[in-house]
């Protein structure tokens, strides 16, 4: 059937800067650019291109310059332009429109309107260059009250403890499945948590055996509703084990990954079938109830030997809090709540874009709620979903989060533009594609190096905020609200998130 | 005596280290004059290899015993005892492509319009190697031996 897309963006190609390299042609899956050798030119098929700019970024001369085509159509604030495409394109395929990476409407995003606090005067900013500033994170459940006895040698402690993971930042991977992403994108992952001594998480595609004792110590190993991979070697070789219920980009879905990514390794990895779609079901399909979750949780202890800390992640949905509370209840050592503006490789853009809810409130209102129960010691809060920057991460902090899962930031690092192609499987960058040729775009060295980096960047960040604050370790900003102020927000907004407007 | 070595397992293929070569070798060493306004066109000393999904860059790795200084007919192929660099005076070649039959890595290359060989200099005079320093994903590097 005929198409009547318009193309989605325009490339501009400056005559007097371009050399005809043809590297443009080299570096484009999509087959945008090719060269005509009669006339010594190079001609662009705009049809085709997704704006990644990876074109542009390796153009030796600048001569290309991409850009959204954005007012075609007569301006209408009701039928936009991307509705009347989206349109265009059921009624030519009458498919569901897939998408890639997080919700990108403008819902508010909650970190912009929330401002840190800083000392003056009256108490004295810390200078973290000279002084100490713990950012020491410990992931899992902790005692409801510590006895000490007093001995011959000292102290003891007589209550039981429970496993903890010590990290040294509350900056962790999230959870990137291999088969969604390519090789060198989840080596680098893993590489990056090992050199910075914090955690990357497998997704719900296993972890490869022969990266199993060298990064294992670093993998928050994911049992999702497929059970990819998952077998008693996988478990005991990772440090914290997370059933996935549910994720922020397309709650109350399940995963789709496409048979042609399904190659060898990822098929010896999952434990399926060459070529064959690896479909994780909706729901958990031993899980109806608190009840049963327990059981899977008290499964996954008993198969660790209680030895790691088990981890629920759920994505922010309406109840959030009560949800919460059962999974605490339930057993879980950790809970991780992902937000709406989660990425994916794969889903319906109508899930992505309008299910769930923003994360700073289920944050606010899980952290409440487990306050207020008299449980919030029995579980450490992990939050994932538009952290874009070390600002967010503190802010989720001071809003009750243990720990900080970083995705998509992660992502931009290794050179992802957020074209939200990643379900085609032809990710020019190198990172969601199992092509073998343009995974070598990734050159895993360099990765883990970009990352460690950005990593790093983030964590001083934060140390220098703290010290702003006037405050040593993170922990004492650990759901520490005071220390924010809302701009801009309803009261019922600084209700939920439990801060008072600025000024007050 | 060093040599610029490729990692195969990363070069993407993009063809940008015989950019930059032909760039390096021009008269201006600006990319877009040189490409586009100096009379003779700006010829790479390195190839990039390709059979997807494999391509590699390769350029002369300057021998221990390199059989085109052997079978240079005129002396305008020398190994230098010092640096240890496969070196070519242009004044002296001939252009009879003894060299260009006897390599085994088929590393030197032609230029027809002058009618003599060229061949990586690792980019003598210069204050990078340009393959180097250019390659988007470090898949060249220079080791010294």
């Amino acid at each position: 059937m005929y198409s009547f897309q318009l193309p989605e963006f325009i490339i501009d190609r400056a005559a007097d800067r371009c050399i005809r390299c043809r590297v443009c042609e080299r570096q484009c899956a999509n087959k945008v650019h090719s060269y005509d050798a009669e006339l010594d030119r190079m001609f662009s098929g705009e049809k085709d291109c997704v704006g990644c700019q990876r074109c542009v970024v390796l153009c030796p001369t600048l001569a290309l310059n991409v850009r959204p085509r954005t007012s075609d159509y007569r301006p209408n604030a009701s039928w936009t332009r991307d509705k009347m495409q989206n349109l265009k394109k059921q009624a030519q395929t009458g498919g569901v429109i897939l998408t890639g990476s997080g919700n990108d409407k403008p819902y508010r995003i909650y970190w912009d309107h929330l401002v840190l606090n800083a000392s003056q005067v009256t108490n004295p900013s810390i200078d973290p260059l000279r002084e100490p500033m713990e950012l020491k994170t410990y992931l899992g459940r902790k005692p409801d009250s510590v006895k000490i006895t007093r001995c011959a040698d000292g102290f003891e402690v007589e209550t039981e403890s429970f496993p903890n993971v010590a990290i040294p930042t509350p900056l962790v991977f999230s959870a990137m499945s291999y088969g969604a992403i390519s090789y060198p994108a989840y080596l680098s992952l893993a590489a990056a948590a090992k050199e910075l001594g914090t955690l990357f998480n497998t997704g719900e595609g296993g972890l490869p055996e022969h990266m199993r004792r060298e990064y294992g110590g670093n993998a928050i190993v994911q049992c999702a509703s497929g059970r990819f991979g998952v077998d008693a070697d996988y478990l005991n070789n990772a440090q914290i084990i997370e059933i996935k219920i549910g994720q922020g980009a397309k709650p109350g879905i399940g995963g789709h990954l496409p048979g042609e990514k399904v190659l060898a390794n990822i098929s010896e990895t999952r434990m399926i079938p060459i070529g064959t779609d690896a479909l994780s079901p909706a729901p958990q399909h031993d899980i109806y109830s608190i009840e049963d979750l327990s059981m899977l949780i008290y499964a996954l202890k008993e198969a660790s030997n209680y030895e790691k800390p088990v981890s629920v992640k759920i994505a922010a949905v309406h109840n959030v809090a009560a949800i919460a509370s059962g999974i605490v209840r339930a057993g879980a050592d950790i809970v991780a709540i992902d937000g709406f503006r989660g990425g994916t490789g794969a889903a319906p853009q109508t899930t992505r874009d309008n299910v769930g809810i923003p994360l700073e409130l289920a944050l606010a209102a899980v952290d409440k709620r487990l306050r207020e129960e008299g449980i919030r010691n029995k579980c450490s809060i992990m939050v994932a979903g538009g952290i874009r920057c070390s600002a967010d991460a503190i802010k989720a902090i001071a809003l009750g989060a243990d720990g900080v899962y970083v995705g998509t930031a992660a992502l931009i690092a290794m050179g992802c533009t957020l074209c939200q192609k990643c379900y085609t499987g032809k990710c020019n960058w190198g990172i969601t594609t199992q092509d073998p040729f343009l995974i070598k775009r990734l050159n895993p060295e360099l990765t883990t190096q970009r990352l460690v980096n950005l990593m790093q960047a983030w964590s001083h960040e934060i140390q220098e905020m703290l010290g702003g604050m006037g405050i040593n370790a993170i922990e004492s900003l650990r759901g520490n609200r005071d220390h924010l102020r809302g701009i801009g927000l309803e009261d019922w907004e600084l209700n939920v998130l439990g801060v008072k407007g600025a000024g007050e | 005596m060093g040599k610029v070595v490729v990692k195969p397992e990363v070069c993407i293929g993009c063809h940008l280290c015989e950019v930059w070569c032909a760039v390096a070798h021009s008269k201006s060493k600006n990319i877009i004059k040189a490409f586009l306004y100096e009379d003779t066109k700006p010829l790479p000393r390195v190839i990039v290899e390709e059979n997807l999904p494999v391509t590699f860059a390769w350029q002369c790795r300057h021998c221990q015993e390199p059989d085109c200084v052997t079978a240079c007919i005129s002396g305008a192929l020398t190994k230098n005892p010092v640096s240890g660099h496969v070196e070519h005076d242009s004044s002296k070649c001939v252009g009879c492509y003894s060299c260009v039959l006897t390599c085994p890595y088929g590393s030197i290359l032609i230029n027809e319009q002058k009618r003599e060989i060229i061949k990586c200099d690792l980019c003598a005079g210069l204050e990078t190697r340009y393959c180097v320093s250019h390659c988007p994903n470090e898949a060249l590097i220079y080791v010294e031996d």
